[in-house]
């Protein structure tokens, strides 16, 4: 370990390791591209595909992304943009979840859909896809349809889990499991011209909260379906959220939650109530400190 | 009474944004739900007031009744 950290360090641009470089060492000394960017942002140096999340985030938070796992159920229309969105970011594993193919009318929105995936399982569309954007990125692809039965499953180990489910009865099941495992779940849901965005931590209800009045079906999507446009939209401000609850920074959509309604273009917000025990924010997932490196 | 009726998202679809509308006394949530032509099932949240209500919510003179629909796609 110590010969490729000696060959990254004398390879550095200041504290920036090159793609080739990262190539040449996985070339060189067998390894995989993430061990070596593990071995790289440890040590205080940065893969210099990240250099423009500088300064917003620092070398040290780009590591507690690496370390972090992360769960996306569903890879539809708004689970190919947050895994796109991740992978770019540098979250270091991504459990995709999602027990479908893809078909021609995913076309119209979905990040992953290609004519050349027809018929191929979504989950395996975002190995590939996240494998040729981000290699030092591990998808975990998971063809099943998330349930209580197997959540525990399939969320043990997540940091935190991203909701892209496209029903209400299985959202509910996600947010019980979450609750259960103490697991942070980043709710986002889209029909038509508009979506909405709430964050749940563990002893939170407001998913519970924001389908009260559901009894069974689905909603509003069911008639005006999905554009292109909305669940880029609200698959970003998730990732924002994903993100803010790795590191620990910034104000997240807890008890309430944003409405966005891209046809009037406005953003509503509408507050739910706190439980009687909030749990302290931010969580300590953000531990990792880089060992300075020399010269 | 007079009731202040704001609506969002695809509840504006060939509705409006915003109405004064006038009902009988005792009128609750689901009767001007129904009214409007929307059924139970669509509501996603009713608020009255800026506080979340129930359908069965008796509204009062001067309320202010908001109304979302439901979302859940991905």
């Amino acid at each position: 370990m110590n010969n490729i950290l000696t060959f990254l360090r004398n390879r550095a641009d200041g504290v920036m390791i090159p793609w080739t470089v990262q190539q040449e060492a996985v070339e060189q000394f067998g390894l995989s591209f993430a061990a070596v960017e593990d071995t790289a942002l440890t040590h205080g140096l940065l893969p210099a595909r990240y250099q423009r999340n500088r300064n917003m985030l620092s070398i040290a938070e780009q590591l507690c992304l690496f370390r972090c796992r992360i769960a996306v159920i569903g890879c539809g229309g708004l689970g190919g943009y947050i895994i796109e969105q991740a992978a770019r970011l540098g979250v270091g594993t991504i459990i995709a979840i999602d027990p479908d193919i893809f078909e021609e009318h995913n076309l119209n929105r979905q990040l992953l859909a290609t004519p050349a995936m027809l018929g191929q399982a979504k989950v395996d569309a975002a190995q590939l896809r996240v494998n040729e954007v981000n290699p030092a990125v591990t998808v975990i692809p998971v063809r099943a349809a998330f349930c209580t039965a197997n959540g525990h499953e399939l969320l043990k180990g997540v940091t935190v889990a991203v909701d892209a489910l496209d029903s209400i009865s299985y959202r509910l099941e996600l947010a019980e499991t979450c609750a259960e495992m103490q697991i942070p779940m980043v709710h986002g849901a889209i029909g038509g011209w508009y979506g909405h965005v709430a964050t749940q931590l563990p002893g939170d209800t407001i998913v519970q909260d924001i389908y009260r009045n559901w009894v069974q079906g689905k909603g509003i999507e069911k008639d005006l379906g999905n554009p292109a446009f909305t669940p880029a939209v609200v698959a970003s401000l998730q990732v924002a959220e994903v993100c803010k609850i790795v590191l620990g920074k910034g104000e997240l959509l807890r008890h309430r939650k944003l409405m966005v309604d891209l046809l009037d273009m406005e953003i509503n917000e509408i507050r739910y109530n706190e439980p009687a025990q909030v749990i302290p924010y931010p969580l300590p997932f953000c531990e990792y400190e880089p060992e300075v490196t020399a010269g | 009474m007079r009731i202040t009726v704001k609506l969002f998202a695809s509840f504006r679809l060939g509705r409006f944004k915003f109405a004064e509308q006038e009902y009988q006394v005792g009128t609750d949530c689901r009767t001007i739900v129904l009214a409007l032509g929307l059924t139970e099932a669509e509501i996603g949240v009713i608020m009255v007031n800026g506080r979340h209500a129930a359908l069965d919510y008796v509204l009062q003179e001067g309320d202010t009744l908001s109304l979302f629909p439901l979302v859940g796609g991905g």
